[in-house]
């Protein structure tokens, strides 16, 4: 079996790609979901034909699958981080993947407040602005950190995949010694660290959205 | 003081234009309470949403204390909202905010600073009766609190106007009272306008002045709440005020109803017995004059702005002769008669 602190090392890996490229997604992801809610057809801002568009980009990048996203980005990759291997490569793809994931998301959690609450904001004279941040933004947090709770558990996943192709991590132990070396342990230990991290992520983001809703 | 003068709105369904309201003429004088009643798909919701501009009207004039709102400017017309609270049937209140928060919101919006929130929002709380429950979350109230909150918020900056859209629509009876008369009290302490619509006539009956009857989008009656009831002009407008006076007819008789006479049929009439009336014995003089037997089914005498008016139905017995003159004899006595129908002589009324 492996030395215990490359375990460690590429645990810590696998947190830095999940959280960073969670980060940027959210980052990107949010905006954009609240964006395509705002031009939705009669919505605050509409404009269909933009937003057809957007929401065709959201589903094109969705419909492609990781591996072969991360594959077909690596020029991207390597103008950004200057190398298409290792963990900083694979947060490009991964948040990539996340970021449209994010905005769909986002904009379903906006669009199921119900319209009465937007017509008494502007009944009371907020503007569009105003209505994102005091009104949208706080009724749709819960469902948003369900979400995004759900998003984070998918990145654990595809960052193990991202270790096929030299990503670095935890997926990158479990391919070249767990399964090309055939070290049971090691592919045992990486698989018990991966249960555990999702584990911990969706018991945070229950916490979170449970207090938020345990307010109302 | 509102003015809608000649509105007129419609909704494109399928590349069809549907009038939602048409030449839509209506003022709202200061300190009034103004109910506009009809029944759903009237266009009473299209016709309040006009007033804020939450609905833009496809031609006319929108006055509001002397402003033409549109043609105000985007900011002028936030502004303007601001001064014209709504309140609606199912409340609308924030589920993320408290009661405390949930009323601040207008004023955080209008960018007042926290202390001054405080000391426009507390006596608000108090006069609705929630300072113990200013930290409450929206889902821990009652109906009624929630429309107290939704009220309270609608004062926060301070209007001269408030809008309501069918706001005990959704409460019990009890509550709806309560509601009403919270209305009423503001509108007397705060010196606001309210706007209304409604399709209870009850609602119109307690706390209104005057009151309009939208039908099919154009306002067909407007009257005084007190010659409203009295002296009713369409049959919309009869229905709707039995319908607040009255139960409706049994549903045993309602459907043996004929709609042309018959013989061995009885015509069952509805009697609107006006100022003064309301108080003599004429239907006992209909059975000694005329000689025809009158069953009382229904009856009610109510009071209305200091106005007596009471609503009968009855079914009369006897030769047609004699129930032609009782009926003459009922519109010289300032009572007026509707037949509703024949009752066949099978059934037992």
């Amino acid at each position: 079996m492996l030395p215990i602190t490359s375990l460690f090392s590429a645990t810590l890996e696998t947190l830095g790609m999940v959280s960073i490229s969670g980060g940027v997604a959210c980052l990107i992801g949010i905006p954009w979901g609240i964006f395509l809610y705002l031009i939705r057809p009669k919505s605050l801002l509409p404009f269909p034909f933009f937003y057809r568009l957007l929401s065709m980009l959201v589903n094109i990048m969705r419909s492609i699958p990781f591996i072969i996203l991360m594959i077909t980005v690596i020029p991207l990759t390597r103008c950004l981080v200057g190398t298409s291997i290792g963990t900083a490569a694979a947060i490009v793809p991964l948040s990539l993947c996340a970021m449209p994931f994010i905005a769909r998301i986002v904009e379903t959690a906006l669009s199921d407040i119900p319209p009465g609450l937007i017509e008494a904001a502007v009944a009371m004279g907020a503007t569009s602005r105003q209505i994102v941040c005091k009104v949208l933004l706080p009724e749709a947090l819960f469902s948003m950190i369900q979400g995004i709770t759900l998003m984070l558990v998918n990145l654990v996943g595809y960052s193990a995949m991202a270790g096929a192709v030299g990503g670095g991590g935890l997926g990158d132990l479990a391919i070249r010694y767990g399964y090309q070396r055939f070290d049971t342990a090691t592919m045992s230990m990486t698989i018990v660290i991966m249960i555990v991290i999702v584990q911990v992520i969706q018991w945070l983001g229950d916490r979170l959205a449970n207090t938020l809703l345990k307010r109302r | 003081m509102i003015t809608l003068d000649d509105i007129n709105k419609s909704y494109i369904l399928h590349n069809r234009s549907i009038p939602a309201i048409r030449s839509i003429n209506l003022t709202v004088k200061p300190g009034e309470i103004f109910g506009v009643i009809g029944k759903s798909g009237a266009g009473k919701s299209t016709l309040i949403r006009c007033v804020n501009l939450l609905e833009t009207p496809d031609s006319g004039r929108v006055l509001v204390d002397g402003k033409d709102l549109m043609r105000l400017d985007p900011t002028s017309l936030r502004a303007a909202r601001r001064k014209i609270g709504m309140i609606f049937q199912h409340f609308n209140l924030l589920s993320s905010r408290t009661v405390y928060h949930n009323v601040a919101l207008p004023l955080e919006l209008a960018g007042h600073s926290k202390q001054s929130i405080t000391n426009t929002i507390m006596p608000l709380l108090e006069l609705t009766e929630l300072l113990d429950k200013k930290n409450a979350y929206p889902s821990q109230l009652s109906g009624g609190q929630k429309q107290r909150v939704a009220i309270a918020r609608a004062l926060a900056s301070q209007p001269t106007i408030l809008l309501s859209d069918e706001a005990t629509s959704a409460l019990d009876p009890e509550t709806t009272l309560s509601i009403l008369q919270l209305l009423k009290n503001i509108r007397d302490t705060l010196n606001l306008t309210i706007l209304l619509i409604t399709h209870e006539m009850n609602v119109v009956k307690t706390i209104c002045d005057r009151v309009a009857l939208l039908e099919k989008g154009t306002l067909i009656e407007t009257n005084t709440v007190g010659e409203f009831f009295i002296r009713p002009q369409t049959s919309t407008a009869k229905n709707f005020i039995a319908s607040a006076v009255l139960q409706h007819l049994p549903d045993a008789i309602q459907r043996h109803l004929l709609k042309l006479p018959e013989t061995n049929a009885h015509p069952v009439l509805r009697l609107w017995f006006r100022q003064g009336t309301a108080t003599q014995p004429i239907i006992s003089m209909l059975s000694l004059q005329f000689n025809v037997h009158v069953n009382i089914l229904q009856a009610n005498i109510e009071y209305v702005q200091n106005q007596v008016m009471g609503i009968m139905i009855i079914v009369v017995k006897g030769f047609d002769a004699s129930i032609q003159s009782a009926i003459e004899y009922l519109k010289e006595h300032y009572v007026d008669a509707e037949v509703l129908g024949y009752a066949p002589d099978n059934i037992a009324v």
